[in-house]
């Protein structure tokens, strides 16, 4: 036996198994590390404003007439001219209910289904053909089907959401309970678990990050779906109001529906990053490959 | 000593891929088990050790012979036992706690008791600290550990250890092993252990259960009449060596290169001690 025997050796143990930053004292890594983070933010904002000035440039200085691009501050503007008036609330809320809707709902029915699949493969076989034939039929394609069983009101927007969402989070949720590992079963059934627990308890934490990645493509997807609902046949909605600006020619307004529809999709990404992260806790520091 | 588990004419076949015949695994296995005693069965790689583990678990269903343990029918997973795995098998998104409690969980023990036993048992196989760590963060001995201690929490009658520490490094193994006999001294609850280590069944057991290859049966049995408490020294003793040629006389036919023994009968292999190498 060697020496220096980590696993009698307490100090040893505990360095081994907590790689913390021990070559700086505490408070001075903590600071290192907050600078650190402070200098990204500086870069990462750099970019974004560059990115405005370019924009703002262009229209002022001619280069492009403001008739076709309008400069952000007058974006801003209009859009703060909306919220005052009350038009823009209606619009977002517009957005919001149908995207959350559908994208939520999609997200219960894939999982469950995807559930029910991945753990019993007859189901499986035989639903999975037709499954793949309906995930390549693109929702745009199948939008005058919804409109004609559905009518142009609220349901056929969110059945075209819940369409596109829906097949990310099915697939994922497959794949991640058809990848648990049989090991994990194995011991849990070697212990005396019920099905209840193993499927609960150890099936479904083991699928969760598969299932997740799904559910963040489907947040994009949602988006995606959203717009195009909006543009053919509404009345309300940030698509609605891109289309409808440009047709009557009022730029600024175009542009801020543009801009809003994208605030919109970065936020519902942060929102399921936090939500992902809140849940798979227990992935921090984990690699990739692990 | 009493009879634990004990196991005749077990057979474990399955179809080839012509589906014309059939593969055995385990043919004509018969082993006793004692009460409270530390048993390895030590056979070559592929031997069916493991499967016999599986069924003894109940994980797998055999396709012949009985099996009782407490003369019970051998029927499903029994409760009353705790497998240790060599992969560990510890559930990911759990804390080490958390895994030490599993086996309580599922037998519906309260939340405050669960989290005093599991704390005890994590005291028991020496993680003080370790206790809200995940699984990721420590290492394979210690992760070895932790399944030990939940195979342990719930207090099984009998302990069964699939090559648990295979996938360890030497030195790991050794103080593993250590650690285990000093659990082990404190309650001495049967356990059977898998392995295809000669010094590690040795150096563990009351008895060691030799393989045959495939299609495995126990060839013969082995008394280890070492005293007890053993320190890691005993193994450079002559009683020892004596022990590990005795059983290395019997396990050498066995393992012939994975060669099929009409095959093997040929004169002796071009490296003799390779063999002994690689089982050490």
């Amino acid at each position: 036996m060697s020496a220096v025997d980590p696993l009698h050796d307490r100090g040893a143990l505990e360095a081994l198994a907590q790689p913390r930053d021990l070559a700086a004292p505490e408070p001075l890594a903590s600071l290192g590390r907050r600078l650190r983070g402070f200098g990204r933010i500086v870069e990462r904002g750099l970019g974004i404003l560059l990115f405005l000035a370019v924009w703002e440039a262009l229209p002022r200085l001619g280069i492009v007439s403001d008739a076709y691009l309008s400069p952000p501050s007058a974006v801003l503007g209009t859009i703060i001219q909306l919220g005052l008036d009350g038009q823009l609330w209606k619009h977002i809320a517009a957005s919001l209910q149908r995207s959350l809707w559908g994208l939520l709902l999609a997200i219960a029915a894939g999982v469950s289904l995807g559930l029910l699949m991945g753990g019993w493969r007859r189901l499986e076989n035989i639903v999975d053909p037709v499954l793949q034939l309906f995930r390549q039929t693109s929702a745009f394609a199948l939008f005058p089907v919804f409109i004609l069983f559905l009518g142009i009101g609220e349901l056929s927007k969110v059945a075209i959401i819940f369409w596109a969402s829906f097949w990310p989070v099915l697939l994922s949720t497959i794949g991640g309970v058809k990848q648990v590992d049989r090991l994990l079963v194995n011991s849990a059934r070697s212990m005396g678990a019920s099905q209840r627990f193993i499927f609960f308890k150890v099936v479904l934490p083991a699928a969760l990050p598969s299932i997740f990645t799904g559910v963040r493509l489907a947040g994009a997807y949602c988006i995606t779906a959203l717009v195009a609902a909006e543009m053919i046949g509404a009345h309300s909605g940030l698509g609605f109001l891109t289309l409808n600006s440009q047709e009557t020619f009022q730029i600024p307004t175009m542009y801020s529906g543009i801009l809003l529809l994208a605030v919109m999709g970065l936020l519902l990404n942060y929102l399921l990053a936090l939500l992902e992260g809140r849940l798979l806790r227990w992935r921090q520091g984990l690699s990739l490959d692990d | 000593m009493a009879i634990k588990i004990s196991a005749r004419d077990v057979l474990m076949d399955f179809p080839a891929r012509d589906a014309q015949q059939r593969v055995s695994v385990l043919q004509g296995f018969d082993l006793d088990v004692r009460e409270g005693e530390f048993l390895s069965v030590l056979g070559p790689s592929g031997c069916g050790k493991s499967t016999f583990l599986s069924i003894l678990a109940g994980l797998t269903a055999r396709t012949g012979g009985r099996i009782h343990i407490d003369g019970q029918q051998l029927a499903g997973v029994n409760r009353s036992q705790g497998v240790v795995f060599q992969g560990y098998a510890l559930f990911p998104w759990r804390t080490v706690l958390d895994n030490i409690a599993v086996g309580l969980e599922i037998r519906g023990v309260g939340r405050e008791q669960r989290r005093r036993t599991a704390q005890a048992y994590l005291e028991r196989v020496g993680l003080h600290g370790f206790g809200h760590s995940y699984p990721h963060e420590l290492s394979g001995g210690m992760k070895q550990r932790v399944a030990i201690a939940r195979s342990l929490a719930y207090e099984p009658d009998v302990l069964l250890m699939d090559e648990p520490f295979a996938a360890l490094d030497a030195q790991t193994r050794e103080i593993l092993q250590t650690e285990l006999l000093r659990i082990w001294e404190q309650d001495r609850k049967t356990i059977v252990f898998i392995t295809h280590s000669l010094d590690e069944a040795i150096y563990l057991s009351d008895r060691v259960a030799v393989m045959t290859q495939r299609p495995g049966r126990i060839k013969d049995i082995i008394d280890v009449p070492l005293a007890r408490p053993r320190s890691n020294e005993i193994r450079n003793s002559a009683e020892f060596v004596a022990l590990r040629q005795r059983a290395w006389d019997v396990l050498k036919d066995e393992v012939q290169f994975g060669v099929h023994p009409a095959a093997a009968a040929r004169p002796t292999s071009p490296h003799p001690l390779r063999p002994l190498q690689e089982l050490a």
